[in-house]
């Protein structure tokens, strides 16, 4: 057993698409139609293309919403993503008109910061001290 | 009973003084002094952290309801996230009623 994919729960497909890709960097992988409305669509890191799919799942679910606002609401990130330097990405990312709940703050052995995907969700991204 | 309550404590202070007895509530000011606006999720990062404290979410949330309640911290919604403040101003009345010798 191996873990290949995992999830995020976005409030529309095609936005982001837009955001993963353009704006965060990822590459499409995968990309069926699995009904009129949605579809399988995943992602993965530049220069991983065998790497962990993310994939980009419809929040369609009535229970999804409440519980991603609750989350939004006190901060919490459910993703997080690994980076090598976490403030050039912030730097990089609001200069992209990306808004950040946290800006890069040394947690210990890490230094996060926290950003709005703008499908409803806050990712982490996460640095280990040097 | 209003008399006493008078005797004890003028005004709101009384809450600034509960507010200030505990640890984790000092923690989460000397932390909101460092940077303004920090959102439950980056207290309780930093409260674990800087501060080896490892209370629960829920725990952090009430602590900060007593600050609030306080007038030490105040909270702010900005679109869909929520936002925490520090507030000095009520500590204040303790120099007023105490006042401090210039040094």
């Amino acid at each position: 057993m191996r873990i290949n994919v995992c999830s995020v729960l976005v409030d529309d497909q095609d936005k982001a698409l837009r955001f993963y890709t353009q704006v965060l960097g990822f590459v499409k992988k995968t990309e069926v139609p699995v009904s009129d409305e949605y579809r399988w669509l995943t992602v993965v890191g530049p220069g991983e293309p065998d790497g962990v799919e993310l994939l980009l799942e419809p929040d369609s679910h009535p229970a999804v919403r409440p519980f991603k606002e609750a989350l939004v609401a006190d901060g919490i990130p459910f993703t997080s993503f690994a980076v090598e330097d976490v403030q050039a990405e912030y730097d990089r990312l609001t200069a992209l008109g990306v808004v950040f709940t946290q800006p890069p703050t040394e947690m210990g052995p890490v230094t996060t910061a926290v950003l709005d995907d703008t499908c409803g969700n806050l990712i982490q991204i996460a640095e280990m001290s040097a | 009973m209003t008399g006493k309550r008078t005797l004890a404590y003028d005004g709101g202070v009384g809450d600034v003084f509960k507010a200030l007895a505990d640890p984790t509530r000092r923690a989460l000011l000397d932390e909101l002094a460092a940077r303004d606006g920090q959102t439950l999720f980056e207290l309780c990062g930093r409260l674990m952290t800087r501060h080896g404290l490892s209370s629960s979410r829920q725990a952090i949330s009430q602590h900060l309801d007593v600050l609030e309640s306080a007038g030490l911290v105040h909270t702010r919604r900005e679109g869909r996230y929520k936002f925490h403040d520090l507030d000095t101003t009520p500590l204040r009345e303790i120099t007023r009623r105490w006042p401090v010798p210039k040094e």
